[in-house]
């Protein structure tokens, strides 16, 4: 790393740490438009295109917060339906007790928060390959045991009641809505998330989690901090589900095809980036849409291509875009102003090893916030 | 008498489970291999039995000759290509991959042979008969038969892999595979060879679920790979004859949920397997590592 190691030119005090880009404020800008103009589609569109962005935004959401897990934290679930299928029932239950179904999805992402605390006990004893099947055993347990209940449907489920007389119209752009809100608002949490103390060590571990660990970063805790913020986030997802399917069936809903989207998504987009599910999301929702008539074949070939991005483009699509351009639309990292020039800030992940690439492309290839001091050059 | 009876038949029904568990594993135990696709390849071979049981009209039990085989080559090539590819990319990577497999299995299982489930050698004697011990007791020859093949399949792995040369040389492998590839053998070819032992034990295992009950598209995850990690983690992570107790254990809670109400039977299973995880997180046997 001989980039890192010229502090003898560098003027003492010559630089500070900003967190911005350049193109944070016409970022957040475009942001901003794109989900005003998303928000107005409800009088511009027809109810078909809403109802498959609907799903869009149910995928995305699920993606995000299994980004969170595998692509930070290194927790790879395979059981996440199980807060998806709880987060139906939480609205299922408020619905048939007289709640609307869009007041049941705060209750339903806190209470699958909630209740992802005792599952974290019990599945944080198990590493890796064992967590993910551990967290499957628990999806399926809760399956079980949701369906011994026949007052909310038992093993066949039932219809979502509560819209009864309700505009069918109205019906469509309000679930548009909450689905769109509950989007935002995910990604938003994980934008802020990634920015904060806390971000940084969940970084940290998905850079290199021994030296994480070695630096006295709390894994354990922001682990489990990830696990019950992407319980909340799958359950407000299952919400939505429940709310855009009106009717809640426990095989339908605690399937592990919910998992194996998410994850696809996220793979296929890149993982331990913000941007990579929404890239994802939309490779999901094209395949998904072209080959809806060919039944599983979306997600064999979904599952194929995960495959092969994960082995030769560890990266993802996003990670194929920002080696070319250096595009950040979420700036989670730090960057360095050195008498007022700028230095780049933010690592792309896995760039490990490559130090020696780094100290030839030093003039464009930007350092990452686990090595802070790195200096493009020093006119000064 | 019905609760010895339950007892009884949990005690065989783990013999299978133990078989489900066994690949499971081993893979785990030499190669850190959590294969996420371990039962959608064991349904994988049972539709190859039940394949060439219609096409060549061999006897059931014949078809075994030829599935075992067919699965080790393929567990070999698997290991060596896309296995091998992601265990040096570390494991995530192989964890996604692994459910990568799964999922386009069982889709594609999905799609070319429909949701229907299929049994293996309905109607045969093996199959379908069984003995009575007392008046109330009746146990099905299959599934003592089942039992023996997974005493005699742990039983022989053991011996495998703590007595022979080459059972010794897969130990070394696990223990680290480059200084086995230092000292002048290939680790990689090794981690093939115990792949291919380990889906030979697969290949038992769905031939044998598919004899004893049936077997769809999605029975290699929702019933095979979960029940195959429970008892691996109510045995004991890596240890061979854990996994034997494991099944038992498992069977015999799942036997007696039915006891008490028909539709607890799985669910028992995997609360045994919770309290395991809660009260004794190193599973029942805390040896080390056998393999």
């Amino acid at each position: 790393m001989s980039v890192v190691t010229q502090p003898s030119t560098r003027p003492a005090g010559g630089f500070r740490v900003t967190r911005s880009r350049r193109n944070v404020v016409w970022t957040g800008a475009a942001a901003l438009i794109v989900v005003v103009v998303l928000a107005l589609f409800p009088y511009i569109v027809y109810s078909g295109t809403t109802a498959i962005l609907v799903q869009a935004f149910i995928v995305l959401t699920m993606a995000s917060m299994w980004n969170l897990l595998a692509g930070y934290a290194g927790l790879v679930s395979v059981g996440q339906q199980a807060f998806v299928g709880l987060g139906a029932y939480f609205v299922l239950i408020l619905a048939i007790n007289g709640t609307s179904p869009f007041a049941g999805l705060p209750v339903a992402a806190i209470g699958c928060g909630v209740v992802a605390l005792p599952l974290w006990w019990l599945v944080s004893r198990l590493r890796s390959g064992y967590f993910a099947i551990a967290t499957w055993v628990l999806a399926a347990t809760i399956m079980l045991i949701i369906e011994r209940f026949s007052s909310i449907g038992g093993g066949t489920g039932m219809p979502l009641p509560g819209f009864t007389g309700m505009d069918p119209t109205l019906l469509v752009a309000y679930t548009y809505w909450a689905a769109l809100a509950v989007t935002v608002l995910t990604l938003v949490v994980i934008y802020l998330l990634l920015r904060s103390r806390l971000g940084l060590v969940l970084t940290a571990i998905r850079d290199d989690e021994v030296a994480a660990r070695s630096s006295g970063a709390r894994v354990g805790l922001a682990r489990m901090l990830v696990f019950l913020v992407a319980a909340a986030g799958c359950g407000a997802a299952g919400g939505v589900l429940a709310i855009s399917q009106l009717q809640v069936q426990p095989s339908a809903v605690f399937t592990v095809q919910w998992t194996a989207e998410m994850a696809f998504a996220t793979v296929i987009g890149g993982l331990g980036t913000i941007e990579g599910p929404i890239i994802g999301t939309a490779v999901y929702m094209v395949l998904q849409q072209t080959l809806q008539s060919y039944n599983a074949w979306y997600l064999i070939i979904l599952g194929l291509v995960a495959m092969g991005v994960a082995l030769f483009a560890r990266r993802g699509l996003w990670g194929l875009v920002d080696s070319r351009l250096n595009l950040r639309l979420f700036p989670v990292g730090y960057w360095l102003r050195l008498n007022g020039d700028h230095l780049d800030g933010l690592a792309p992940p896995g760039r490990a090893g490559k130090s020696s690439r780094l100290a030839s492309r030093a003039s464009r290839q930007p350092a990452g916030p686990d090595a802070p001091v790195a200096a493009r050059d020093n006119k000064t | 008498m019905a609760w010895v009876n339950a007892i009884i038949q949990g005690v065989l029904t783990g013999g299978l489970y133990a078989l489900f568990a066994c690949g499971l594993s081993l893979m785990f135990g030499v190669m850190k291999v959590v294969n996420l696709a371990h039962g959608d390849l064991a349904v994988v071979a049972g539709y190859i039995a039940i394949g060439v049981i219609t096409v060549t009209h061999v006897p059931v039990l014949w078809s075994v000759v030829i599935v075992v085989p067919v699965m080790a080559v393929l567990g070999y090539v698997l290991q060596r290509t896309l296995i091998q590819a992601s265990l040096d990319r570390g494991v995530l990577i192989t964890l996604l991959v692994t459910f990568g497999l799964s999922v386009v299995i069982e889709n594609g299982l999905l799609q070319f042979f429909t949701a229907n489930s299929r049994g293996i050698g309905a109607g045969l004697p093996l199959v379908s008969e069984s003995f009575s011990l007392g008046s109330q007791i009746q146990i099905a020859y299959l599934l003592v038969v089942i039992f023996a093949v997974a005493v005699v399949v742990l039983l022989g792995l053991q011996y495998f892999l703590s007595r022979s040369k080459y059972g010794r040389l897969i130990r070394a492998s696990a223990d680290d595979s480059e200084a086995v590839q230092l000292s002048g053998a290939d680790y990689r070819h090794v981690f093939g060879i115990c792949a291919a032992l380990a889906f030979g034990t697969v290949a038992l295992a769905g031939v044998a679920y598919g004899m004893y009950s049936q077997l769809s598209p999605t029975t290699g995850t929702d019933t095979i790979l979960l029940f195959a990690f429970a008892a691996v983690v109510i045995g004991g992570l890596g240890s061979l004859w854990g996994t034997l107790l494991g099944g038992i254990v498992l069977g015999v809670a799942q036997q007696i949920g039915a006891q008490i109400n028909i539709s607890y039977e799985v669910l028992a299973g995997y609360f045994v397997f919770l309290a395991v995880l809660v009260l004794r997180p190193q599973g029942l046997t805390s040896r080390r590592a056998q393999s």
